[in-house]
């Protein structure tokens, strides 16, 4: 009972605001309603039991992204209304409608494969974090050291991309006057 | 009672959503906005699949969503903010420069 | 013993690839020294094989490697020396080092001399690979390198220009040579079928398990695989209808042509019916026999008829070999195998000689072949003289050299088979040849020297070459006198049947021979009285029907460039201009301006707006999960 009632608020109202999210001219409702809608989204998780992953929306999601979109509007000027030509509407609307058709008629569905089997069933008398814990450690363990070294290489990159004049050595004398040179003249 | 099957088709019209957005918009920012929409309908899926079928796999596929989102949104916006510099806008109607 | 299978085998190879190392390099003299001492490494190795197959009555048979395994079928690269291969390569190898080592002094001034070594060697390994392959397939792969070595070797002076068939009946090099090639492809396609008819019954290729297993098949597939496999030898051995590359093919040098005629090539077609004798000797292909039998017979007569008006120095012995050849069939069809290949040894010895003979004259003549303006040729060239009358005494027939024995034989078996006509035809032929061979020598080096008017100074060839080529001229004259040896040691294995005169034939053989003698005799006693004292030319006879028809070869090769040549030309040029140009052309270009256009029209998709792309991605999406559904539903 509990379950469905959490389930269709958290269904309606996601959906209410991601359709904020795409439709909105002004990017600060837009991100705020984004991180809205993700926090939800860690509550959908917690009704599914996966509480170790609706912590993880929360911080990750809603905590670090959405920390580093705020930082990444202070560039741009978000103020104003974005100004767009907007694609063609029944476009969309087919496009859209024709996806969301097929996918509520492929889901709805009967799921056929009953021969599923659980490769890593919850071990009895663990909670979530605990079992998520093992597995992720044990049969994951490779992909998760791929997944930091890949964050690290991101981390990496966007501090080259986003920073100022990262493209010049910061150690070399030479390079340090010539920089000293460039901020005079762009004091000038 | 709720089945995995609505959960799915939760997911599904979350991501249609995020496809309208992608398709729709024409701000660079505002696509990335519909791609996490996207990534986050696929995390409901896994979650909700993770939950019914009592594995978790799903659960894990979904961490390493996150991680790749994280590591996208890190370099994406660094392209952004390189972009807006060079051209003073995130329209992509203004920057077609590939065209063939 | 089977290193010396691989020896002689493999020599002539070393020595083709040796000399092609040097292909693009100027004249090189001891390219040829090794060549020729590889050549005779060959034979010697033959010799021993031969004495070892003669003292044991064994065969050796090496396998040397799997060649071609592909579900059932399995053919090995095996080699099988037995009494017939053994002979064939004895005389093959025996010539091929003459030629070879007279070639060092033939080709002297030409340029491509190092070139010319590899082909010629080339042309001895692939002989070599046919006459001692112990399966058809073997065989198949020597008789077509055979063929590209012929064609290489016919063309070596490719250089040369085309001239009007008037001038030249063989046009030129290039031309001759495709003529040999095109007419032995064609005759080759008839052997392969034969092949195939064999293989598709018999489940082998190996001759032991394919004669093995001839009694069992019934008379339609023996008719075809006999009749298959003799037209692939017609066109190797020249006989008629396929018979007009082999005058044609004196456009090579005249020492391609020694080995030619006397060991590599148009002997091979003999071979092949001699190698089958189990499929010809059986009685369903009775027929086939006696038509090979016929035909060998009308091709003696035929060929001889032409030789007795040409003028041309080397036709002249091209035609005297396409008459033998005729003998050797005619022995063969009426299933004197191995009166056949006696024939064959025999005329290997005196037509090489003839041919290198001839060789010498050319060099002395400054390459005139005309013997009409020969004439006295002996107080120069003696020796030539020399080899060149016991080569022709030996063709003609007279005794006691190489010819008598081995033509006599066949003749005797024409007539011990009853086939009085083919006797007849062979009788008279051998007056023919006699006369037209010391036509010839009469011509050459008797009577008034009509060259002195052309300003030519005919000088002799080089010692060397004339000691090397002595062994030719000794085993001309005495090679006769091992009929009854070679009878015993060709027949005690198990590949050759015995053939053996009546009781009837034998008491006649006196008379017989007698009546050979006579017309050879005849015949050398009559060219003696027109042409020993000097040429005297009868205009009336000369511009007589018969003789302008003997002279124009009987218009055979005028038929085939008006009846096929001409057609084929026309139909291929209709071909071109309309099912090619017009059907295939148009098919293709179609295709490729159907893809140019569409990739045209869709250049456009190409905006460089990510909007539009991820428009057309969504696209993708959607027909992929109408798929997804549709398959879904439907699986």
């Amino acid at each position: 009972m509990y379950e469905q009632i959490a389930f269709y608020l958290f269904s309606v109202l996601i959906i209410g605001l991601f359709l904020v999210t795409v439709l909105t001219k002004n990017v600060l409702y837009s991100m705020t309603s984004l991180a809205a809608g993700m926090v939800l989204i860690a509550g959908i998780f917690f009704t599914l039991g996966a509480d170790f992953l609706g912590v993880v929306q929360l911080i990750v999601y809603v905590g670090a992204i959405m920390a580093l979109y705020a930082f990444a509007m202070m560039f741009f000027d978000v103020t104003k209304d974005v100004k767009e030509n907007n694609t063609n509407g029944s476009l969309i609307f087919l496009l859209g409608g024709l996806t969301a058709l097929m996918f509520v008629i492929i889901m709805s569905a009967p799921i056929m494969s009953e021969n599923i089997q659980a490769l890593y069933p919850p071990m009895a008398g663990v909670t979530n974090p605990q079992a998520v814990g093992m597995v992720l450690f044990t049969k994951y363990l490779v992909p998760f050291e791929v997944a930091a070294v890949m964050l690290l290489v991101a981390m990496i990159a966007g501090i080259i991309l986003a920073g100022k004049k990262m493209d010049q050595s910061l150690t070399t004398e030479d390079d340090v006057i010539v920089e000293i040179d460039i901020l005079e003249e762009d004091e000038k | 009672m709720i089945e995995l099957n609505d959960y799915l088709i939760l997911s599904g019209l979350l991501f249609t959503i995020g496809l309208v957005g992608v398709l729709r918009r024409k701000n660079l920012l505002m696509l990335f906005f519909a791609t996490e929409v996207m990534l986050n309908a696929a995390n409901i899926a896994f979650a909700a699949t993770s939950h019914y079928y009592n594995d978790l796999s799903g659960q894990m596929f979904a961490f390493f969503i996150i991680a790749v989102a994280a590591s996208e949104v890190a370099v994406g916006l660094g392209l952004l903010i390189v972009l807006y510099k060079r051209h003073g806008t995130l329209d992509l109607d203004n920057l077609a420069s590939m065209k063939g | 013993m089977e290193k010396f299978v691989y020896i002689a085998l493999f020599a002539p190879f070393v020595s083709s690839i040796f000399a092609a190392l040097f292909g693009m390099s100027p004249k090189k003299t001891f390219v040829g020294v090794i060549a020729s001492l590889l050549l005779a490494t060959s034979f010697l190795a033959s010799a021993l094989l031969a004495m070892f197959v003669y003292q044991t009555g064994g065969t050796i048979h090496v396998t040397m490697m799997d060649w071609i395994g592909a579900g059932d079928l399995s053919i090995p690269f095996g080699f099988v020396v037995d009494q017939i291969s053994v002979t064939m390569m004895t005389v093959v190898t025996l010539v091929s080092t003459v030629v070879h080592i007279y070639s060092i002094g033939y080709m002297d001034h030409d340029k491509s001399f190092n070139r010319f070594f590899s082909y010629l060697s080339a042309f001895v390994f692939s002989m070599m690979v046919l006459v001692m392959s112990d399966n058809f397939a073997g065989l198949f792969i020597g008789w077509e390198g055979v063929g590209v070595c012929s064609w290489l070797l016919i063309g070596f002076w490719y250089h040369k220009e085309d001239v009007s068939p008037e001038e030249n009946p063989s046009i030129s090099p290039s031309w001759a040579a495709n003529e040999a090639f095109i007419v032995n492809r064609i005759a080759d396609l008839a052997m392969l079928v034969g092949i195939f008819v064999l293989y598709w019954n018999t489940g082998s290729l190996q001759y032991d398990v394919v004669f093995a297993n001839l009694p069992y098949l019934n008379q339609t597939v023996l008719t075809t695989a006999a009749i298959a496999l003799f037209i692939g030898a017609m066109g190797k051995s020249a006989q008629f209808p396929l018979h007009t590359w082999l005058t044609d093919a004196m456009e090579g040098p005249t020492p391609v042509s020694a080995l030619i005629h006397a060991a590599t090539m148009v002997t091979a077609g003999v071979f092949l019916v001699i190698r089958a004798n189990p499929l010809y000797s059986m009685p369903e292909v009775g027929e086939v026999s006696y038509f090979i039998a016929a035909l060998g017979t009308f091709v003696a007569f035929f060929a001889a008829s032409m030789a007795l008006v040409n003028r041309d120095l080397k036709r002249i012995i091209a035609y005297s070999t396409l008459s033998q050849l005729g003998y050797m069939f005619a022995a063969a069809g009426l299933g004197a195998y191995w009166i056949a290949l006696f024939h064959l040894a025999a005329h290997a010895f005196f037509k090489a000689l003839l041919f290198l003979g001839a060789g010498n004259v050319m060099h002395a003549m400054d390459d005139e072949l005309d013997i009409f303006k020969m004439g006295g040729l002996k107080k120069s060239m003696r020796w030539t003289y020399i080899y060149m009358g016991v080569a022709s005494l030996a063709l003609a027939g007279i005794p006691p050299l190489a010819g008598f024995f081995s033509k006599d034989a066949i003749i005797e078996t024409a007539f011990n088979e009853g086939t009085i006509v083919l006797w007849a035809i062979l009788v008279v032929t051998a007056g023919m040849t006699a006369f037209y061979s010391f036509r010839q020598v009469f011509l050459t080096f008797e009577g008034d020297e009509r060259y002195k008017e052309f300003g030519i100074h005919p000088h002799e060839m080089y010692k060397y070459v004339l000691v090397a080529m002595s062994p030719l001229a000794l085993l001309a004259v005495i090679a006769g006198f091992f009929q009854g040896g070679f009878q015993t040691f060709i027949t005690s294995g198990d590949v050759m049947p015995n053939y053996a005169m009546s009781e009837h034939t034998h008491h006649l053989v006196w008379i017989l021979g007698s009546i050979v003698l006579a017309f050879a005799v005849g015949g050398v006693l009559l060219a003696r009285y027109k042409y020993a004292s000097g040429l005297k030319r009868e205009m009336k006879c000369e511009n007589s029907f018969i003789y302008q028809l003997l002279k124009n070869q009987y218009y055979v090769p005028q038929f085939y460039a008006e009846f096929i040549s001409k057609p084929y030309a026309m139909i291929s040029e209709k071909m071109w201009k309309t099912v090619d140009m017009k059907i295939i052309d148009i098919t293709v270009d179609g295709i490729a301006k159907f893809i140019y256009s569409s990739g045209d029209d869709t250049r456009k998709m190409q905006t460089g707006n990510l909007s539009n792309y991820l428009n057309w991605m969504s696209f993708g999406l959607v027909a992929l999960l109408i798929v997804a559904a549709i398959s879904s539903v439907i699986g």
